[in-house]
């Protein structure tokens, strides 16, 4: 038989034993509109609301969709019509807070984001006319105190992870004890509440150097108490993915443990590795809690990691609003403009850890 | 460039399992050993203990000698790492570095031992092994494109050159053509009889006709049963194993009538 397929109104329907009605191809879209106009048609008359007018919107799509199918076509492609719009729809929803704080803080930052503001600290100047402060905001002790604090974490908790993910792939056998409670330990680690973190810093600078010893410090060892746990499980995770087969053909090389973990296996599981690490990184240098006890904060430009309070992005975003000076707006614009920069720097961490993936990854032409 | 193996009274364990029980045969140099029998009676094993590779698998054991140009691999202070150096190993699958070129593959074994190597010796080195594994003509234009672009029968062969670039006195190879397609493993199996000239090899293979079309000597082994170890049934020329072998169980299994 012939299968004729015409693009006129007047197809025949092509038939054959493996076909079956189906809606029109654009009636996902079509629904929806409609779903659209008349959820906002019924809202106008009881008053309008985006919010309200997207569920209904939704909510009357995923029905639409259901019964038409299911009048038209059967019963299995109906539930995969509702199931495909209720995937979709959750999705949405899962996005919406994500893109809703990216685009306040963009909105909200991007007026402060200058030169001026990366390259001075915040200045207070008192008019004695007026009896005003006026106050020209500034992160750069605040861009310092991040880089110098989460620098340090990472130098501190980038070693002993890796080193302990080695220990328990390379060298602890399944049925050792200290294995066992290394990866306890670190599973019980990655559940601290960062707030811990930053009192156990606090607590231990307290009693080594003295009362009050707020330093770049003692946030880096809080953050790397937070750090060292993502750092062993993630690359616990890269090494465990490496074959096998390659240590096994280095050994046959005569080639001696300690040479095969580091040319072959650290070698081919370094984009992972860096991955994981980039990850930890982002996840602790938009920490507040720990660095705001361990640290404090301070408006003065401080370099130094190991005397005096230092500053860091996320803190000074929080202390910009809790803690403002006599210019209020001027605080707050502080604030946001540091977290809008804290989003970028993150932003850019993320791009160089692909990049590095990208040029130690395995290639195969 | 080439050494005698002799196995004696050799028992294999993997912590309290006896993998393979009283093992006693020699390996002249200069020639093919195939080892034959069904999956689990142990061929792989032996062949492992061979290097001392089964010392990977943590709980591995052995008792019995393993003498490789008469000295014993399992005397005490002996150092795997030096007997791997001497006994060279091709795996079932294809296994270059990934992250390696073709020409750093052929290179690991040197530059991974830390060998200072000059580029003209270098350079030679890599001729030599290639062109002794039948891969140069193929990749002479592209050492330096990465080892995992070739196909699995020129992967494999890249694997047999990055063995030989280290001169093993011995060559094991662990079914070496199970994952590749008929023509490479032609390629592979005159390879191996090329490499006879200079080194003595041992070969683990399921493919009867593939023992008897390249080894000298086959060693059939049988396991009685599960949870049983594996024994040395019968070793002798290829040619009386395939055509007249003095155990039954031994006919029963060349000629595929077994179970």
């Amino acid at each position: 038989m012939t299968t004729s397929v015409g693009n006129g109104p007047s197809r025949a329907p092509v038939t054959s034993t493996f076909t079956d009605a189906h809606l029109p191809r654009l009636i996902e879209v079509w629904l929806l509109l409609a779903s659209a106009v008349m959820s906002g048609a019924a809202l106008l008359l009881v008053g309008f609301n985006p919010a309200v007018w997207a569920v209904a919107t939704a909510a009357l799509y995923v029905i639409a969709i259901g019964v038409s199918s299911r009048l038209v076509e059967n019963a299995r492609k109906a539930n995969d019509r509702v199931a495909r719009a209720l995937v979709t729809i959750t999705f949405l929803l899962a996005i919406v807070p994500l893109v809703s704080a990216l685009w306040t803080v963009l909105v909200k930052g991007i007026g402060q984001l200058s030169w001026s503001f990366i390259s001075q600290t915040g200045q207070a100047r008192f008019n004695p006319t007026t009896l005003e402060v006026t106050r020209t905001p500034g992160a750069l002790q605040a861009v310092v105190g991040t880089f110098e604090i989460t620098g340090i974490a990472t130098l501190i908790s980038v070693p002993i992870g890796l080193l302990a993910a080695i220990y328990l792939v390379e060298y602890a056998l399944t049925t050792s004890h200290l294995r066992r409670v290394v990866t306890f330990l670190v599973d019980v680690m990655t559940g601290i509440p960062s707030i811990v973190a930053g009192l156990f810093a606090f607590s231990l600078f307290t009693l080594v150097v003295g009362p009050k010893a707020f330093s770049g410090l003692s946030a880096a060892i809080a953050l790397s108490v937070l750090m060292i746990p993502i750092v062993v499980r993630s690359s616990e995770e890269m090494l465990r993915l490496v074959p096998t087969d390659l240590r096994e053909a280095s050994y046959a090389l005569g080639v001696t443990k300690s040479v095969t973990i580091i040319k072959i296996v650290l070698r081919t599981a370094i984009p992972g590795i860096v991955t994981g690490i980039v990850l930890a990184v982002a996840r602790v240098v938009g920490e507040t809690a720990p660095v705001f006890i361990a640290a404090s904060f301070t408006d003065n430009f401080n370099a130094d990691p190991f005397n005096g309070p230092q500053q860091t992005l996320a803190v000074l975003a929080y202390t910009g609003y809790k803690f403002p000076g006599k210019d209020i707006a001027a605080s707050n614009q502080e604030a946001w403009g540091s977290a809008l920069l804290l989003v970028i720097i993150v932003i850019l961490f993320n791009i160089i850890a692909r990049v590095v993936a990208r040029i130690f990854a395995p290639k195969s032409r | 460039m080439s050494k005698r193996i002799e196995v004696r009274d050799l028992n294999v364990y993997y912590s309290d399992f006896l993998a393979l029980e009283d093992v006693s045969l020699q390996i002249e140099p200069r020639s093919v050993t195939a080892f034959i029998g069904p999956s689990g009676c142990g061929k792989s094993t032996l062949l492992r203990t061979l290097n001392r590779m089964h010392e990977v698998v943590p709980g591995a054991h052995v008792e019995g000698e393993v003498l490789i140009g008469g000295n014993d691999v399992y005397a005490p202070g002996v150092d795997p790492v030096l007997v791997r150096r001497q006994v060279g190993m091709v795996f079932q699958r294809p296994n270059p570095f990934p992250t390696m070129s073709i020409r750093e593959n052929v290179l690991a074994g040197v530059k991974l031992n830390n060998h200072k190597i000059s580029k003209a010796d270098s350079d030679n080195l890599v001729e030599s092994s290639l062109k002794g594994a039948n891969l140069w003509e193929e990749v002479q234009d592209r050492l330096h494109k990465p080892g995992a672009s070739l196909s699995g029968g020129q992967q494999q062969r890249l694997c047999i050159a990055r063995a030989i670039a280290v001169s093993p006195e011995v060559v094991l190879m662990d079914e070496p053509c199970s994952a590749l397609d008929p023509i490479s493993t032609l390629a592979i199996e005159d390879l191996i009889e090329e490499l006879k000239q200079e080194y003595t090899i041992v070969i683990v293979t399921h493919n009867m006709q593939q023992a008897a079309r390249v080894s000298d000597k086959t060693a059939f082994f049988n396991i009685a049963g599960a949870g049983k170890p594996g024994k040395l049934i019968e070793y002798d020329d290829t040619d009386t194993i395939f055509s007249r072998p003095s155990v039954q169980a031994t006919e029963d299994y060349v000629s595929g009538r077994f179970g």
